[in-house]
């Protein structure tokens, strides 16, 4: 691994640990009563007259994927962008073209009114 | 070197056991989160063998992108039902049995050609040209050796993008 990723990997170690030692530490002390009561929605809440998994609109899936399908091209952006100095102008057309390919994608995915959140 | 041993082994370890938990879990949501533990760990193999841009797509694709893509389309199917039958099926012992030779033939071959299977060194970077880090060689690489599969995979997203609509669209004004 390379060398700078080790307070990476000791910030990523702790922020694991947090969690897992409060929870527990809590565990711990705190006094074990547990009642029905405490079950229900409290003042704020109302209660639920259905299923927690119910069916949801095709419109979430849709924006899902639209959102992967972008971040791959945001991905591909970044080794051009690192690189930007040495490919010059021929790098630059290149990432036109892939840009125009999709960005006519998005503009025909707009005038679907696919993004139109009703 | 020693750590990067350790580390591998500690990345392994999470690996097979999210996996595990991922394909057990009676909780498909549960499932979803274990495969995030496993793909977090895949991310680290690839940065041990200092591929640092893969363990960045990894991160912000597989599980930015398509774990919440996954979420999403366990939201869109009703698993009650399913959720609470049995997962097994009576073909078992048939799929035992199957497994085990499977994993028999494959050990065998893996043990016949492990000497094949040496890790190598990750390449030095000053190795090419004035290109310094992975993200830079891929960079390179990619603007110039690949650059006809790197304009496909636009027309592959292109064709990913409007499968998606059309199938998501598939009843006219139906809401």
């Amino acid at each position: 691994m390379p060398r700078g990723y080790i307070p990476i990997l000791i910030f990523l170690v702790l922020a694991f640990a947090f969690p897992v030692v409060t929870i527990l530490v809590a565990k711990l002390v705190r006094p074990s009563a547990p009642g029905k009561t405490k079950l229900e929605a409290y003042e704020c809440g109302i209660p639920s007259d259905a299923d927690t998994r119910g069916r949801y609109s095709i419109r979430f899936y849709l924006v899902a994927i639209l959102f992967v399908v972008f971040d791959v091209e945001t991905i591909f952006l970044i080794p051009w962008a690192i690189q930007y100095n040495v490919l010059g102008l021929f790098g630059l057309i290149e990432m036109l073209v892939f840009l125009a390919i999709l960005i006519v994608g998005y503009i025909w995915i707009f005038r679907q009114g696919a993004l139109k959140w009703v | 070197m020693q750590l990067d041993s350790i580390l591998f082994y500690l990345f392994a370890v999470q690996i097979l056991f999210s996996a595990l938990m991922t394909i057990t879990r009676r909780n498909v949501v549960y499932s979803a989160v274990w495969l995030i533990s496993t793909l977090v760990g895949v991310a680290g193999i690839y940065l041990l063998q200092g591929a640092e841009f893969l363990a960045g797509v990894q991160i912000i694709l597989y599980i930015g992108g398509i774990t919440v893509l996954f979420l999403f389309v366990i939201m869109l199917v009703p698993v009650s039902e399913e959720s609470k039958q049995r997962r097994f099926s009576s073909q078992l012992w048939i799929v035992l049995i199957v497994a085990v030779l499977l994993t028999g033939e494959l050990g065998y071959f893996l043990w016949q050609g492990a000497d094949s299977f040496q890790m190598g060194e990750p390449t030095p970077p000053a190795e090419i040209g004035t290109v310094t880090t992975n993200s830079e060689q891929i960079g390179q690489v990619l603007f110039s050796e690949y650059l006809l599969p790197f304009e496909l995979a636009s027309i592959l997203l292109l064709v990913a993008m409007i499968g998606a609509v059309v199938m998501a669209k598939a009843r006219p004004g139906a809401e």
